[in-house]
């Protein structure tokens, strides 16, 4: 059976008091002892099947969260393998943290129903579940695979390419000089492989760090905030960034109508879509931009919507009201400051639920990110918990790249020759090959060819 | 076309290997030499262990591979130690794993000696006639039928037939019907092996010009002479003392360059009437000269062919172009001026197998105890048919004594990785060996081959007694050694941190083993004589060997826990009964390759190109489902 460890969050994301991480594997129980303390010391003797109480700390040391652990031994657990599951605060960031801090040791993010076939394959569950559990894994590994490479940011996917692309080159030079030594290429010489990997270590040192703001990977709740023309939807947006530092990308959108851009809000990560005002018209270009605001409500978590509290409602609100009927919306009136003329008579519930605001005097806007927050932590938003998984396991092969270049660089020291210091080299290349999606050994042998000659 | 031939049975045997290149030869002194009464046929005896192409044995990744099949108790390496003229440890500079032995040969004595051999073999009939039909009987036996009206009934059959199946050779615009280097090309058998169902599909391969030796001006070449001390391919011979002879190293010119591009609307590979592919590692000068034109010029060797013979090779410059453009071709190239060419260069045209129709025993997927090994499976090169050649002979007998086959995985041998690439990924070219093709790169030196293969080689009979033992003694040395070292402690005394510091290390602020000193980069075994002044006199390999094994022990402890993943898939087996058609949730494409290329296990599956990781999930839970059930066998 396989017998590498893996790991991940078994509770849906954000909508609980608690999350827990589950690991499953002969690591397992290592790895909880080394990241897990009690009154500051780690190493404990985990007793199987007591809950005990302490905290996770990271590779510095520094607490992440404040835990119940617990220790199952294989093999009378779900997968029939040694599990360790630990029970932290819910919310996204803690969770995240100690994931993160779980893979840095030997052992790998889980595939989507990983644990579930573990638990099939070690025969744990019946044979009669078993073209269900067909269904399950199949359905989710290979979408998983394609969301993960889908989201990710273009930019990150076109600098990884262009890493890979340069150990690439390298590495068919090098193993150019290893296969045909007997022709004139130029021989690769070590300080042109330890100029190179230093400067990547720099540069995925800085993806990584990227990575942990939340700034390279397309995460957060996929929110669109609507509205007829003017009621002021572009200054809520520039709040909302402007109040919150962490503002990252921006990705223009397919047309000059919607600007998407990203934020963290107290631990609630926000994916915002600006769109064009909604209203009937006959404006060509104004039509599209209305088609593609309403598209983006189809694919939105949660709508703002934004009316004008010194007009009447019109026409156009009411068609936004039908619209967006059957998502989660938060309702919000602007424009207090100047007299109320907005009748929400038809529309009891949401006037109950109205917030009301004036951008320009600054009033009102903490009581929408505090409606925004109490929606995410009672879970009646959710963020797709693909995402932020992937988003662990990419910056943990950024990371494990950059592990595998230190090793170079430590061969290097060493005086290995250029072989040895070529095995490194190969890993951290698949390494970043699995983030954007492809094998890179195939590309290595294309490249041998295409840009050396040799052969007799 | 000679209907009038009658037929008659000859002979009847266990196994025909129809075929006497490198191939043909492993694979039928294997079969003999596990007890089997075994024939070869021959084009021509006068062509047996030919080398039609580069007069040399080994290089990089197929150095290792010769060692390989003498581990396994092959012919090749014996052989080429016999008849060797130069040999040289490439990659030196380099780490151990990638240190590759390579020899030249004289042709025609390599040719004498290995037919010398195939004669004394007890047990092995070699017969000169060209096999032109293929017959299965109703009892699962062949009939291997001649074209002089001899057929021989055969249990087995390997075909080891290299580039002959329809062979055509393209000399600019003159192309006609032949097989390599002139000989007479096989007519008839390809069509025989259609009809069995076989599909065949053509490749391309060439060979350059041979120079008479008195034309070339030696003087203005590089000289490249063979290392000082030989270190013998096989590990049966103890040492080779030769006189070495040199070869040389020349360039084309600019006008070289002029000629071919003014000349490309001739050559066949240009003009679109060759469209089958040849090797991207083995370009003709045509090739070269168009894809790198920024090159302003291209290395060249020059090797002689033999002893007794004058014919150079100068490997470098293959080519198709037509005979007219090739004598002024050759003549621009540096020290060539009035080069005198004795055979011209050619390209040649020839049927080969798709390789993915074979298990990874050799055997034939779609017909029992038909075997097919060497260049007719797809690959290129001396050693990787005779590689192929020995283990379709050993699987050939195994078969037949109804015994599990041998099969080397990928981390066990280059042989392993060769095989497992034709038979699960096919190849769209003639198929070279590569260092780079191994992903344990590290653990498949040629240094071990004897500790990787031998044991597995005396479980299938064919490694001698007396090879064996060598073996054992030499393991034994070696564990006897590093035991020894490890028990050495080197205190930190003045005296030893001096020798240290001598030696250009950091001295000792702790006692240490001499093992776990000798992992220090700049001490090497031989300069720590000082420090060990009572230790046993041992043979360079063995010492070296020790070596390796200290200074790399992290390395290669990486690479084993790699492979122990490795394994953990390639061990979950596949029941040979599975029929994919019933397994629904498989989708279609992954369903028909794993039909057509019916892997071993779960880690051959994972390697077929349009099987995905959830296709293998599938796969995984129906096996389990499967032996729940009571079926799994």
């Amino acid at each position: 059976m396989n017998t590498d460890t893996i790991a991940a969050i078994a509770t849906f994301l954000g909508n609980a008091g608690i999350n827990i991480i589950r690991i499953s594997g002969n690591n397992a129980l290592d790895i909880a002892k080394k990241i897990f303390v009690k009154n500051g010391k780690n190493d404990l003797d985990l007793k199987p099947r007591y809950l005990h109480y302490g905290h996770i700390v990271d590779d510095n040391n520094k607490v992440i969260d404040e835990v119940l652990i617990s220790y199952m031994k294989a093999p009378n657990t779900y997968t029939k393998e040694n599990i360790i599951e630990i029970n932290c605060h819910g919310g996204l960031i803690s969770a995240k943290k100690i994931l993160e801090t779980v893979l840095l040791h030997d052992c790998r993010a889980a595939e989507r129903g990983e644990f579930t076939k573990r638990a099939f394959l070690n025969g744990r569950i019946d044979l009669a579940q078993a073209e269900a559990v067909i269904d399950i894994i199949n359905s989710k590994t290979d979408s998983s695979h394609e969301i993960s490479v889908n989201h990710l940011e273009g930019r990150l996917s076109r600098e990884i390419n262009e890493i890979i692309e340069e150990i690439l080159d390298l590495l068919a030079n090098i193993e150019v000089n290893i296969d045909f030594p007997e022709y004139d290429e130029d021989e690769v010489t070590i300080n042109k492989v330890k100029e190179l990997s230093e400067s990547l270590v720099n540069e995925l040192d800085r993806l990584i760090k990227t990575a942990d703001t939340g700034k390279i990977f397309k995460e957060g709740i996929k929110t669109v905030i609507l509205g007829k023309p003017n009621v002021g939807k572009s200054s809520l947006m520039n709040f909302l960034l402007n109040e919150n530092r962490a503002i990252v990308t921006e990705i223009p959108g397919t047309t000059r109508d919607t600007i998407e851009e990203y934020v963290n809000i107290k631990g609630v990560p926000l994916r915002i879509i600006d769109t064009a005002g909604i209203r009937d018209t006959d404006d060509k270009v104004e039509k599209i931009g209305v088609e593609k605001a309403l598209s983006k409500v189809d694919e939105a978590d949660l709508v703002i919507m934004v009316f004008d509290s010194s007009t009447d409602l019109e026409e156009d609100d009411e068609y936004i009201i039908n619209y967006v009927k059957n998502k989660k919306v938060v309702y919000i009136s602007n424009k207090t400051d100047l007299p109320r003329k907005l009748n929400l008579k038809k529309y009891e519930n949401i006037e109950k639920e109205l917030i009301n605001i004036s951008i320009l005097k600054n009033q009102g806007l903490e009581e929408i990110i505090n409606k925004v927050n109490q929606m995410f932590f009672e879970g009646s938003i959710n963020i797709s918990d693909e995402l932020i998984i992937n988003n662990v396991r990419h910056k943990n092969l950024l990371i494990k790249a950059k592990n595998s270049l230190k090793e170079v660089l430590n061969s290097i020291n060493n005086q290995m020759t250029i072989d040895f210091i070529d095995i490194d080299l190969k890993q951290a290349m698949e390494s970043l090959g699995l983030i954007v999606g492809k094998t890179v050994s195939d590309d290595l042998m294309d490249k041998i060819f295409n840009e050396f000659c040799i052969g007799k | 076309m000679n209907d009038k031939v009658r037929e008659f049975l000859a002979d009847s045997v266990d196994v025909a290997v129809i075929g006497a290149g490198h191939a043909g030869c492993e694979a039928s002194l294997a079969a003999a030499r596990l007890g089997m009464k075994t024939i070869v046929l021959t084009m021509s005896l006068d062509s047996i262990a030919m080398m039609p192409c580069n007069p040399n044995i080994g290089g990089t990744a197929k150095g290792h591979l010769v060692r390989e099949i003498d581990a396994l108790g092959g012919e090749m390496a014996l052989n080429i130690d016999k008849t060797m003229i130069q040999c040289k440890m490439l990659n030196r500079s380099k780490g151990p794993a990638v240190h590759s032995l390579r020899a030249q040969a004289d042709k025609n004595k390599y040719h004498a000696e290995m037919k010398k051999v195939l004669e004394n073999q007890k047990g092995l009939q070699v017969i000169q006639s060209e096999v032109t039909d293929l017959k299965i009987n109703e009892d699962g036996s062949f009939n291997v039928i001649t074209k002089l009206g001899a057929y021989y009934r055969a249990k087995a059959v390997i075909i080891t037939t290299g580039t002959y199946l329809q062979g055509r050779i393209y000399i600019g615009e003159l192309n006609y019907s032949s097989g390599p280097n002139g000989l007479e090309p096989s007519t008839e058998l390809s069509e025989s092996l259609m009809d069995l169902g076989i599909e065949m599909r053509k490749f391309k391969t060439g060979t350059p010009a041979r120079i008479h030796s008195d034309s070339i001006d030696y003087e203005k070449m590089d000289v490249q002479t063979g290392d000082e001390e030989i270190i013998p391919f096989s590990f049966m011979t103890d040492e080779i003392n030769i006189e070495q002879v040199p070869c040389y190293i020349t360039y084309t010119t600019e006008k070289t360059h002029e000629i071919i591009r003014e000349n490309l609307d001739r050559s066949p590979l240009y003009e679109g009437v060759i469209k089958s592919i040849g090797p991207r590692y083995c370009p003709s000068i045509e090739d070269k000269v168009v894809k790198f034109s920024d090159k302003d010029r291209h290395q060249l060797f020059v090797e002689p062919e033999g002893l007794d013979t004058k014919e150079m090779y100068i490997q470098g410059m293959s080519s198709s172009l037509p005979y007219e453009v090739q004598i002024p071709m050759y003549r621009s190239m540096i020290g060539m001026e009035n080069a005198q060419i004795m055979r011209s260069a050619y390209a040649i045209e020839y049927d080969s197998i798709d390789p993915t129709q074979l298990k990874s025993s050799l055997e034939l997927i779609s017909i029992k105890n038909l075997f097919f090994a060497g260049q007719v499976n797809g690959s290129s090169g001396y050693e990787e048919a005779a590689a192929q050649g020995l283990i379709a002979g050993i699987n050939v007998v195994l078969s037949l004594t109804g015994k599990e086959p041998l099969v080397l995985d990928r981390s066990e041998a280059y042989i392993g990785v060769l095989i497992d690439d034709l038979i699960t990924k096919g190849t769209n070219e003639p198929y070279r060996m590569m260092t780079s093709r191994a992903e344990y790169r590290l653990l498949l030196r040629q240094d071990n081959a004897d500790e990787r293969l031998t044991q597995k080689g005396y479980d299938a009979g064919l490694v001698t007694e007396e090879r064996y033992k060598k073996f054992i003694d030499k393991k034994e040395a070696i564990e006897n050694e590093i035991d020894r070292l490890k028990g050495i402690k080197i205190t930190p005394k003045a005296e030893t941190n001096d020798l240290l510091e001598k030696a250009g290390s950091v001295p000792l602020s702790k006692a240490l083993s001499l093992y776990e000193l000798l992992k220090r980069v700049e001490l090497r075994y031989e300069n720590t004589y000082e420090l060990d002044t009572d230790r046993p006199k041992l043979k360079k390999e063995i010492k070296d060997y020790v070596e390796t094994v200290i200074k790399y022990e992290g390395y290669i402890a990486k690479q084993i826990n790699q492979v122990e993943q490795f394994k953990k898939l390639e061990n979950k087996k596949i029941p040979t009964d599975i029929d994919y058609d019933e397994i629904g949730s498989l989708r279609l494409e992954a369903r028909q390759k794993l039909n057509k290329i019916r892997p071993d296990s779960i880690g051959q599956a994972s390697r077929i190109s349009g099987v995905s990781p959830s296709d293998i999930n599938v796969l995984l839970i129906y096996l389990m489902t499967f032996r729940g059930m009571g079926t799994h066998r």
